[in-house]
């Protein structure tokens, strides 16, 4: 397969017009002892038909959700996606455009940037959304960071039941920064041990970090968090999921100063773990220390409304050492599938979604409790991700579900030691009452 | 061509004295250099300035500069109608886009800085360059 | 044209979901924290919004319109077959969290891809955890402060050169990553001032951040002493690959001196840009680096009855720790290993080839009015300034750039490099063909014409644009960030002439 577009004559004639004879004349300033001086060790070019045979044959070498029923949650989840959304997204014209620097011919990315924006402030009740992040985890990483530039602190307190990923990656970034990270526990049912988040949180806190609902699926104490974070005058950051918003109350009503999280769930594929979405929002006052691209409503010369990146001064291409971050994209792809997605439910088909994988995974987490030998791991309300103990090892439960075609269970051991054998299980809406059946079936076979 | 009852730093900045006091702004050159202005970011009330201290920022559209105090002293006011207008410094840069008002802490320094025709040269000097 | 929300009617509805055959128990959120007011998202019928998007993509330019001479950008075809194979499900519907049995293609693949980057770029390891170029960036910069530590010069060495034609990522990340950013200026070929690199380099120097060829397009020809400078010092020399295209199958900045790199698998491996992203940052580094990349790894495992098998292996403990979620942007990676296959070892350096022959051919079309910034023989892009043409006129880069619109071609990148007054970085990618080369090379010429004939034109352009110059001041003196019923701008201006009149000059 070539993308290339010169003949041989082609290029004969180009270098006619140079007065080059050969076109490795044009690698003069290449010098000799910095050269390959041998083919790449690569196989041969393919066709495109071998090509598609090729790539054909490692994805069938996979069982993905399409052919396994997913249970799994933890950061990343199996929601519906309807069709409209991969519609749009595959429209050349948004696909193969570069960042939109020219305004007047890149419009459609722009006001598509300028209205996710617009429906993340409304699901997150915060004031102004940026046009999006890498994934969630490089979110709350950011927000850390942000905090530490607004308060001029450099102690973050995390809570652990925060998305150990995002923990890890807080780590990475803070360590850059030479921020300190200090995390606090739960109360072993699963919510933030508020005694010992007061005690962590001191006047040299920027930023208290909350999830809501927490890696346990757990609907956290989040109003309360908030409080003990402004006491002390830091920050409060949640992390939130985009879809139970639609029932719970959002960030920006119960005191958060900064909302992040992974827009993954919003019509964006599994996808083995990428590309994700994250999104980022603010109250207003900290609008000039947001990272990454922020696209603002104008007027053009023929006062026709129209959108143009704003407030560009904050990156790096223009602060350079001093931009708020160093970030450069963002995954406007991404945040245009998402937009898309929320158009397609709307207020009520969002809804409808989280109230059916509530429902369904009450029900699941009921079903599965009254087992013998089963128990859920937290005595907390949850959203549709909950953690199981099981009466067997978590890789017998695990194998014993794969072998009826489920996935689910993932041991939350591997990120708390003290959880071992806890199993994370995520009910969405794209299950069915039947494939909970299933589910309850096969865990009571390998609970036997 | 610059205003004659003012002094002039390398910078760009103007000082004004009033008084005990002195009102800083940047120069007609400078905000044309900037173009569209679109933010100022100005300190605090009660700031001690030592003399080249950056004391605020200056942002237009795609650029960043900033606001060096051309004397030392403490500031005793920051003009709050930029942060609504800060098309002020574009429009009107010697007056109603004046920045801060200071209480110089040795006079003397005022004095060291470049009149209306020095700082006519020194604009001359950096344009040609 | 309006927006989603302005076309939203109370009640219209596309998609929506059966209930669940039993509710949820009352008490299942607690209560007070059960949302009352619903977001406000739009309502629309299913078609309305297909059309919606569909006319906001027609608002837009890209690859699928014509030639995108973005210089660093590397706006190369972004192969269809790439998108076909990323949509197969046993790639798209991977949850990350699967056994590893269930998803031996993904780590396959992904081993493959690691191994052919090597062979690319002549580095040991890769991490493909990266998200983007900046987030490669970040990574590397990490790395080099975990080595310096792991020696005991953690506290020693705060500083890392960076030369001053550089993007502006390089400083912005050598600031995240807790450094001091010292600038090096560069000579008057155009090259990195070999002179002043000595004077800068110290015990103090971490590393030093290059790219080559560099952001002017050229080659620079003292990389071996360079690199040589920064070694001595006892600094790490880092690669920034976002102008690796050039050189695939030629150089490698293994060969070259570079301890590390980061790729732009969404320039270099055609991966599309979708207005701003998703990219992925791939990191490269020499075995000595290896303990210090994120993890966990997609590796090889002993082949177990003779079949290979792949599993994740799990950062080492020097490890800088993670930079993303899970294992990257897996569908970035899928597409960026379809395009290697597809060319071969040998169609690579042929990319290579035909990209410098392009650039060059675009930059002796230009005719008089371009100058290069720096005459030298450009690599796959190259920087001219119109600071005569400027003099002449009156006429800015900007200008120019707005009246390319109007010809129908993307314009180039403006203004960068920041050392270049009136800088146009021009990459036209060797996947144009020569008549849209030319075609290319007319609308500079001819906006040079206008500049002369018809300046006032040039300075109101676009005019046969979507939309006519946006006032970039407005939006960042009166923020509008997002719908308000009632409080955001209007569809139009109010205070403007009316529709169809002749628009005031700007």
């Amino acid at each position: 397969m070539s993308y290339l577009a010169h003949t041989a004559d082609d290029r004969r004639r180009m270098l006619e017009r140079l007065d080059v004879a050969d076109v490795s004349d044009l690698f003069a300033d290449v010098p000799e002892s910095v050269r390959l001086g041998r083919p790449l060790r690569l196989p041969p070019g393919l066709s495109e038909a071998a090509l598609v045979r090729r790539m054909a044959s490692l994805a069938e070498a996979n069982r993905g959700t399409d052919r396994l029923v997913c249970f799994l949650g933890g950061g990343a989840t199996d929601r519906f996606i309807p069709a409209l959304v991969r519609e749009v997204v595959g429209r050349a014209e948004f696909l193969t455009a570069y960042t939109p620097y020219q305004a007047e011919i890149s419009q459609g990315t722009l006001q598509a940037i300028w209205e996710f924006q617009s429906m993340m402030a409304e699901l997150t009740g915060m004031d102004v959304a940026q046009a999006s992040m890498y994934d969630g985890a490089s979110a709350v990483a950011e927000a850390a960071l942000l905090a530490a530039s607004a308060t001029g602190r450099s102690r973050v307190v995390a809570l652990r039941s925060v998305d150990p990923q995002s923990r890890a990656v807080l780590r990475t970034y803070a360590a850059g920064r030479g921020l300190e990270v200090v995390e606090v526990g739960d109360r072993g049912d699963g919510r933030a041990d508020l005694d010992a988040l007061a005690a962590a949180v001191d006047d040299a806190t920027c930023a208290v970090i909350v999830a809501d609902p927490n890696f346990f699926g757990v609907i956290e104490a989040a109003p309360e968090v908030a409080e003990v974070a402004h006491r002390h005058g830091a920050l409060c950051v949640a992390q939130v999921d985009p879809v139970a918003l639609a029932v719970l109350t959002p960030p920006g009503e119960w005191g958060a100063d900064v909302a992040v999280g992974e827009g993954q769930p919003l019509g964006i594929p599994l996808a083995y773990g990428g590309p994700y979405l994250g999104f980022f929002a603010v109250r207003e006052a900290l609008v000039r220390r947001l990272p990454g691209r922020l696209a603002g409503a104008t007027y053009d010369a023929r006062g026709e409304r129209g959108f143009a990146l704003t407030f560009q001064t904050r990156e790096q291409h223009i602060r350079r050492e001093r931009a708020t971050s160093n970030i450069c994209t963002n995954q406007a792809l991404l945040a245009l599938a998402a937009s898309v997605y929320l158009a397609s439910l709307g207020p009520q088909g969002l809804r409808e979604a989280a109230e059916r994988s509530l429902a369904l995974a009450h029900a699941a987490a009921r079903r599965i409790a009254a087992l013998p030998g089963y128990r859920l791991a937290n005595e907390a309300p949850f959203f549709d991700e909950f953690a199981v103990r099981a009466p067997v090892p978590a890789e017998r439960v695990q194998a014993t579900l794969l072998r009826h075609g489920l996935l689910g269970g993932s041991d939350l051991g591997e990120d708390y030691p003290e959880r071992r054998g806890e199993l994370l299980f995520a009910v969405t809406e794209a299950r069915t009452e039947e494939e909970v059946d299933r589910l309850v079936a096969a865990l009571e076979e390998a609970g036997a | 061509m610059h205003p004659t009852d003012r002094r002039y730093t390398k910078e760009h900045e103007w000082i004004r004295p009033e008084g005990e006091e002195a009102v800083v702004g940047i120069t007609d050159y400078a905000q044309n250099q900037l173009g569209d202005v679109v933010f100022v970011e100005l300190p605090a009330v009660g700031r001690e300035l030592r003399r080249g201290e950056a004391f605020g920022v200056v942002e237009s559209v795609k650029s960043v500069a900033d606001l060096y105090a051309p004397v030392g002293g403490t500031v005793v006011a920051v003009n709050e109608a930029l942060a609504s207008a800060p098309e002020a410094v574009n429009r009107s840069p010697y007056e109603e886009g004046w920045m801060i008002r200071i209480r110089p802490s040795a006079p003397g320094e005022l004095e060291e800085l470049m009149d209306g025709a020095a700082y006519e040269r020194h604009v001359q000097a950096e344009a040609g360059a | 044209m309006k927006t989603i929300f302005e076309k939203s009617v109370p009640g219209r509805r596309a998609v929506w979901f059966e209930p669940a055959r039993e509710a949820a128990p009352a008490d299942a959120v607690p209560e007070g924290r059960r949302r009352r007011t619903p977001p406000r998202l739009p309502e629309l019928a299913e078609v309305d919004i297909l059309r919606h998007y569909v006319a906001m993509s027609q608002r837009n330019y890209s690859i699928a319109s014509g030639p995108y001479p973005l210089g660093s950008c590397t706006m190369k075809y972004n192969p269809v077959v790439n998108e076909a194979v990323a949509a197969l499900p046993g790639f798209a519907s991977l949850h990350p969290r699967q056994p590893a049995a269930t998803v031996q293609g993904a780590l396959r693949l992904m081993v493959e891809l690691e191994a052919a980057l090597c062979e690319i770029t002549g580095m040991d390891a890769f991490t493909l955890q990266p998200a983007a170029g900046a987030q490669g960036e970040l990574t590397g910069m990490l790395i080099v402060r975990a080595y310096h530590r792991a020696r005991g010069e953690g506290g020693q060495r705060t500083q890392v050169l960076v030369p001053d034609s550089a993007h502006g990522t390089n400083p912005a990340t050598a600031a995240m990553a807790g450094f001091e950013v010292v600038a090096v200026p560069s000579d008057r070929r155009g090259n990195v001032d070999v002179a002043a690199l000595r004077a800068r380099a110290s015990e103090r120097t971490a590393g030093l951040m290059l790219t080559n060829p560099n952001t002017l397009g050229v080659f620079d020809d003292g990389i071996e002493e360079i690199a040589a400078i920064v070694h001595e010092a006892g600094g790490l020399v880092y690669y920034d690959g976002a102008n690796l295209n050039p050189i695939l199958g030629v150089a490698r900045p293994g060969d070259m001196g570079f301890d590390l790199v980061h790729l732009n698998l969404h320039k270099t491996f055609s991966t599309p840009h979708g207005g701003g992203g998703p990219g992925a940052g791939p990191v490269g580094v020499k075995d000595f680096l290896r303990p210090y990349l994120p993890g966990p790894r997609p590796v090889r495992l002993a082949a177990r009855e003779g079949q290979e098998e792949y599993g994740l292996e799990p950062p080492s403990e020097s490890s800088i720790g993670r930079v993303r979620s899970f294992y990257g942007n897996f569908l970035v990676l899928v597409r960026a290993y379809a395009y290697i296959l597809a060319q071969g070892g040998e169609g690579l350096r042929r990319v290579a080839e035909d990209a410098v022959l392009a650039a060059n051919y675009l930059a002796h079309e230009l005719g008089p009015d371009y100058p290069l910034a720096y005459d030298r023989r450009p690599m796959h892009e190259f920087v001219v300034s119109t600071a005569a043409l400027k003099r002449e006129t009156g006429v800015r880069a900007l200008d120019l750039a707005k009246g390319m619109c109007d010809e129908g071609v993307h314009p180039p990148t403006v203004y960068f490099p920041l050392t270049v007054e009136e800088a146009m970085m021009v990459e036209p990618t060797e996947t144009e063909a020569v008549e849209n080369l030319d075609r290319l090379a007319a609308a500079f010429r001819r906006v040079a014409e206008i500049a002369r004939t018809d300046p006032e034109r040039l300075r109101t352009a676009p005019h046969r644009t979507p939309a006519a110059r946006l006032d970039e001041a407005r939006a960042t003196r009166h923020p509008d960030l997002r719908y308000r019923p009632g409080l955001s701008l209007p569809e139009r201006d109010p205070q403007a002439a009316p529709a169809g009149a002749a628009a005031p000059p700007a």
